[in-house]
C-alpha cells in the first residue's frame, strides 16, 4: 500500500562510499538486528541504550542495521531479529511494520505502545473527528488569529481511526512490556535469543509502567 | 476437626471447614487471589483463584475444605486459565499502567507480573467509560474498575450500614456508582480505607497521587506472592 511519493529521496538511496570489505565481512558474520520505532516516544530505544556495558557484550555477536542510532531508513538485507517500538497509528506505520515482518525472522514488541497501544491508544476512546478538532481546530495552544488547518497532504501519513497493538497487524513473536522496559529486561530477551536459549523474562523484571 | 487433604499431591492436615486459599497459604502454597480479603466474607467475583478440586475447576476462596479433598494448583491447564482471567481483565477496561496513580500498588498489575503476562491474548477493547468526579473527596476512574465488589460489600455508611458504592446495570453496560451524599459524609480514614481496598486504581482519593517513588512502591518492596504467603502464615 505505497502512497504516491513525489520528489523524494531517502538517505539510504543516496550514493555512498562502499564499506571496507574486511569490515563488511566481519559485520556479515554477526547476527543482524534491526530496530524500528512506530507511534511511540523513543523511550524504549533510550532504554535499549540503558543496557550500558552489556551493549558492548551484545555487539560482539550482533550488528545493528536499521535503527535510530544508525540512521538507516530501510533494512538493507534480511535480519534475524527485529525490535519494534511503538504502536500502529497511521498507514506508514502499517507499511513499515509489514516490510519488517517480511524481512525479519523474529519480531519483538517492545514497550507498552507496541504491546497494547500505550499512551497513543488513549485516543481510542474518542472518535477521530473529535481528536483532530481538539488537536488542530480548537487547540488551546493555537496561535491567536491563525487559520485552523487539519494537515492533509500525500506526503503526510494518513492516521488510522484507532491505535492498534503491533500483534493485531502482523504476527509478533515476543513481547517485552513496560513503559519503557528496563534496559536489563531488553538485554535479557536479546541475550536469550542471541545465545539460542528459550526467551524467559523473569517475573521480577516484568513491569507495565 | 482435623482432616487430610492433598494439594498437588502433598498431604496436608488442617481443620474442617477452613477456606482453601488460606489453608494453601498456611502451607506455603500460593494461590493467586484478587477479590479475596482474608477474614472478610468471600466475594467469589474474580475467579482468579481457580484451582481444580476433585477434578472440577472451582474458585479456591469459595471452597471450605473437607476430608479427602484432592486439589491441583500448579497444573498447566488451570494455571493458564488463571492467567487468561487476568489477561481478560486487562482488555475489558482501560488499564493504562504508565498513567495510573495506583501503579506499583495495584493488585491487578502485581498479579499480571506474577503470572508472567507479557501481553493479553484477547483483543484490547478500549471501552468508553465516563469518570465520576462528583463526590467531594473521591474520584471514580471507571476505566479501571474490575467489578470485584470489594467496595460494594465492605465500605458502608458508618451510621446506617447503607452501601456507598454499587454496581449499576449488567454485562457491558455495568458501571460502578457512588452515592454522593453518603460519600461526602465519609470520614478521611474511611476514604483512605476505600482507596486501599480497591485492588485497582478505580477509587482514588482526591488530592493524593504518586506518593511513593518508583522502586519503593508496595509491590516493588515485596511481591504479591510474598505478601500472600507471609500474611497468612501469621
Amino acid at each position: 500500500m505505497r502512497r504516491p511519493v513525489k520528489n523524494e529521496t531517502a538517505s539510504h538511496e543516496l550514493p555512498a562510499t562502499p564499506l571496507d570489505p574486511s569490515v563488511r565481512a566481519e559485520r556479515d558474520k554477526k547476527i543482524q538486528v534491526a530496530m524500528i520505532a512506530l507511534c511511540g516516544c523513543w523511550g524504549c530505544t533510550l532504554s535499549f541504550l540503558d543496557m550500558d556495558e552489556n551493549l558492548l557484550r551484545l555487539l560482539e555477536k550482533v550488528s545493528i542495521t536499521r535503527s535510530s542510532l544508525t540512521d538507516i531508513k530501510r533494512i538493507p538485507h534480511h535480519c534475524a531479529i527485529g525490535f519494534v517500538e511503538g504502536g500502529i497509528a497511521n498507514d506508514e506505520n502499517i507499511e513499515t511494520l509489514e516490510h519488517f515482518r517480511e524481512n525479519c525472522d523474529i519480531l519483538i514488541s517492545v514497550g507498552a505502545c507496541a504491546v497494547w497501544g500505550g499512551v497513543p491508544a488513549m485516543r481510542n476512546v474518542v472518535n477521530l473527528e473529535e481528536c483532530f478538532r481538539e488537536a488542530y481546530v480548537d487547540s488551546p495552544t493555537a496561535v491567536p488569529g491563525s487559520k485552523p488547518v487539519i494537515p492533509y497532504h500525500p506526503d503526510i501519513p494518513r492516521i488510522t481511526t484507532k491505535v492498534y497493538p503491533c500483534h493485531e497487524v502482523v504476527k509478533m513473536d515476543y513481547f517485552i512490556p513496560g513503559c519503557p522496559p528496563d534496559g536489563a529486561a531488553i538485554f535479557k530477551v536479546l541475550d536469550d535469543l542471541v545465545n539460542g536459549r528459550d526467551v524467559n523474562l523473569p517475573t521480577s523484571m516484568n513491569r507495565y509502567d | 476437626m482435623s482432616i487430610r487433604i492433598t494439594i498437588d499431591g502433598n498431604e496436608i492436615i488442617t481443620q474442617d471447614g477452613a477456606t482453601l486459599v488460606d489453608v494453601a497459604a498456611e502451607n506455603g502454597i500460593y494461590i493467586p487471589t484478587l477479590c479475596h480479603l482474608k477474614g472478610k466474607p468471600c466475594l467469589g467475583t474474580c475467579r482468579i483463584c481457580s484451582v481444580r478440586v476433585n477434578g472440577n475447576v472451582m474458585a479456591a476462596c469459595t471452597v471450605p475444605v473437607s476430608d479427602g479433598l484432592e486439589v491441583e494448583v500448579d497444573e498447566p491447564e488451570v494455571s493458564d486459565m488463571r492467567k487468561a482471567l487476568v489477561e481478560f481483565l486487562f482488555v475489558e477496561g482501560n488499564h493504562n499502567c504508565p498513567s495510573c496513580e495506583k501503579s506499583g500498588r495495584c493488585d491487578l498489575q502485581a498479579l499480571g507480573c506474577e503470572l508472567g503476562m507479557m501481553v493479553s491474548r484477547f483483543p484490547y477493547r478500549f471501552p468508553v467509560r465516563i469518570r465520576d468526579h462528583a463526590a467531594k473527596r473521591i474520584w471514580l476512574e471507571r476505566d479501571r474498575c474490575i467489578f470485584c465488589q470489594r467496595c460494594v460489600q465492605f465500605i458502608r455508611d458508618r451510621e446506617t450500614s447503607r452501601k456507598i458504592f454499587s454496581i449499576k446495570d449488567r454485562g457491558t453496560h455495568a458501571s460502578i456508582e457512588i452515592d454522593i451524599e453518603l460519600a461526602d459524609k465519609m470520614p478521611p480514614e474511611q476514604i483512605r480505607e476505600a482507596a486501599e481496598l480497591c485492588p485497582v486504581g478505580c477509587i482514588i482519593e482526591k488530592g493524593v497521587g504518586y506518593n511513593d517513588p518508583i522502586g519503593r512502591r508496595k509491590y516493588e518492596i515485596k511481591s504479591i506472592r510474598e505478601r500472600a504467603l507471609e500474611r497468612k502464615r501469621k
